[in-house]
């Protein structure tokens, strides 16, 4: 870690060296300046790839109207808001963050230069010039059950959680959802690792998955780990962020995948034309194109492709809706009526397992 | 098939990589020398395999390039607490943070290819044995390897001249500098054995335990096996056995999250380290435990003139 943020450092110093003597010259059509801050490496084969991915696309569809920078491997603590402020301080007009916990880092520095934009990955404080966005992983992660529910063979689908936290319990739900959609009789097994990223407890827990019957393993955290242990075994798989197929071919159904680009060049044309606004929060899914399903796995049989596109179009055409209700909790209680959406309030502080998931929320 | 099974699997791959890089470090330790930079050269090991068995096919060729790796990164740390004297816990700190950098740097284009996982050997008329067969026989040829460094660990240690020459010095240098022993040459040779095991260590994780190469993979293991040398008080047989304790609290958690124990994930979690610290403590509690058994001159610096 250390080192990595000596190297920035070195990168912010001769960025702003050059920008000091070149400022002088390009004064007359300076293209709008784009930043990216990014919580892992470009090459981490997942979340912070994609968003180096948007970024690329961003600067092919906008060409020489903005110039993009970013920097990787920021911590979610206090070097974040340096990070930010050097970045303002650079001349960078548009700025990107990647990562939830840079929320209170962005807060700070956003009072301290209103007249740059931020924006800000699955957080929930806004300001005059911090808009959130938000994609809707609980379409993808739907989706995903019906595969599950489909292909499972022992009824059993289990789940890599790193934190239960709403937006992670959210993906839990909404898989077991999807998959009893499809099929009454599947059973949801959840471990908890408590971390983000650890390749080697995620394997872990995947094995202790497959040994404890679960054929079909989905994942929200960050490594390919579970798909690799699913290829060995014999058992499926699904992959997250990214298309992780690579790890294995046989293994992974499908996965839910993210595309920023849509999203990236929109916002910053907004820019452009002096249109962009603070104090927004955009949810965007499987239809505007941020959530974006991973190939499926030509071993998946057409009846079940059949259904899964079935939803998918009713997804896009906003007739299915993931949370609509009747849903029971997994101690049967209603928690969403029959006929019913539910409730903002619900969704965003959700830490219940609707009816077929195994065991107790963790406190 | 019996849950138990793959539950002690899982705990012997876990326990592998930690008793490699712990046993290193107590002969390490043994001669005087505190070596904080295991994590640094576990994660330059994983890299460093990483990218030879991708480039050659060959896990032994991955394995060697992992050692030789260890050993060059140790040699750095050798150079500087050795013969410039300086101090060993901070070289020690710098060593990781140094290592986690440069395996990252080095390792930017490897991220997300695959690699071939090391697979488990198959003894003829032994891994068909049931319960037998799956428990003991059917592991990758490092896990039996790393059960053969133990035992030549031990020997060398208790049993072997060099190792009594090298338990002497990590006692007190001075005494066996005055009897004509080599104090630099032995810790050394003692840092790059560190270095190198270290190394495996780190390749056991890119190659066997998750196939792939992700920056920081280690995700801290090179600290749990320098409190494993605390906790088996610099013997090895108590290192390995707390290797696959850690190893197995750790896997239970997960098993028992699996079956459902209505107990708090985050205490679960919690448990691997939890039992590391009450068994610290309970060392730490008679003050001749460690005195007895920690080497007098671990940390300190050996200036011949003196």
């Amino acid at each position: 870690m250390q080192s990595s943020k000596i190297w920035k450092t070195i990168r912010l110093c001769l960025a702003a060296g050059l920008m000091a003597t070149t400022s002088v010259a390009a004064f007359a059509a300076e293209p709008l300046k784009v930043a990216f801050v990014y919580l892992g490496p470009v090459g981490d084969g997942g979340w912070t790839q994609q968003h180096d991915m948007a970024r690329k696309k961003l600067e092919a569809a906008l060409g020489s109207a903005i110039k993009t920078t970013y920097v990787e491997n920021v911590p979610e603590t206090a070097d974040s808001e340096r990070v930010f402020r050097q970045l303002a301080a650079d001349g960078n007009k548009l700025i990107f963050a990647t990562s939830f916990g840079y929320m209170e880092s962005l807060q700070k520095v956003a009072k301290l230069f209103p007249d740059v934009k931020f924006e800000h990955v699955n957080g929930f404080k806004t300001a005059p010039n911090i808009s959130v966005y938000e994609p809707r992983f609980e379409e993808g992660f739907y989706l995903i059950g019906v595969v599950a529910g489909q292909m499972t063979k022992s009824n059993t689908l289990g789940f890599i959680g790193s934190f239960p936290i709403p937006s992670v319990m959210r993906n839990v739900d909404s898989m077991t959802l999807g998959a009893l959609s499809v099929n009454p009789k599947v059973k949801m097994k959840p471990i908890w690792v408590n971390t983000w990223y650890d390749p080697g407890k995620e394997r872990q827990a995947a094995d202790t998955l497959i040994a404890q019957g679960a054929d079909a393993v989905a994942q929200n955290t960050d490594s390919p780990a579970s798909i690799q242990a699913a290829q060995e075994k014999g058992t499926y798989a699904f992959s997250i962020d990214a298309d992780m197929s690579s790890f294995g071919k046989k293994a992974q159904l499908t996965g839910s995948t993210e595309d920023w680009s849509g999203y990236y060049i929109a916002e910053t044309k907004k820019v452009l034309d002096g249109s962009w606004t603070g104090n927004r929060h955009t949810r965007w899914g499987i239809k505007e194109g941020m959530v974006v399903m991973a190939p499926l796995n030509p071993d998946i049989p057409p009846a079940a492709v059949k259904i899964f596109e079935d939803k998918k179009a009713a997804i896009v055409a906003g007739t299915l809706n993931p949370f609509a209700g009747p849903i029971k909790d997994s101690t049967g209680k209603e928690m969403v009526a029959a006929n019913a959406a539910m409730s903002d309030a619900t969704f965003n502080s959700l830490n219940w397992y609707v009816e077929g998931v195994e065991g107790s929320v963790p406190k | 098939m019996n849950p138990l099974i793959p539950m002690i699997a899982s705990t012997v791959l876990a326990a592998t990589p930690l008793i490699y890089a712990a046993l290193g470090e107590t002969v390490v330790e043994r001669s005087g020398v505190l070596n904080l930079g295991i994590e640094g050269m576990m994660l330059i090991g994983a890299v460093a395999g990483f990218a030879a068995t991708r480039s050659s096919g060959s896990d032994a060729v991955g394995f060697l390039a992992a050692a030789a790796a260890g050993v060059a990164l140790s040699l750095i740390f050798g150079f500087l607490t050795l013969n410039l004297q300086t101090n060993q816990v901070a070289t020690g700190l710098a060593l990781t943070l140094f290592g986690i950098g440069l395996s990252a740097f080095v390792g930017h284009n490897l991220a997300g290819l695959p690699v071939a996982r090391l697979a488990p050997i198959t003894i003829p008329g032994l891994t068909a044995i049931p319960v037998i067969g799956d428990l003991l026989f059917h592991y990758d040829i490092m896990v039996y390897l790393s059960v053969a460094l133990f035992i030549g660990v031990q020997w060398f240690l208790t049993k072997s001249r060099a190792g009594l020459t090298l338990r002497a010095i990590g006692e007190s240098p001075g005494v066996a500098h005055a009897i004509g022993k080599p104090v630099l040459t032995t810790r050394y040779l003692a840092v790059m054995f560190g270095g190198a095991t270290a190394g495996i260590a780190g390749a056991y994780l890119s190659l066997v335990q998750t196939p792939m190469w992700v920056e920081g993979m280690s995700a801290g293991k090179g600290w749990i096996a320098l409190a494993l040398v605390v906790f088996g008080t610099w013997k090895p047989a108590r290192v390995v056995i707390g290797a696959y304790l850690f190893g197995g609290v750790t896997q239970f958690q997960l098993f028992a999250q699996g079956f459902g124990l209505p107990i708090p994930t985050e205490f679960l979690s919690m448990l691997p380290y939890a039992a590391t610290v009450v068994v610290l403590v309970i060392i730490c509690r008679d003050p001749k435990t460690i005195l007895l058994n920690q080497p007098a001159s671990l940390g300190h610096s050996f200036h011949s003139a003196a």
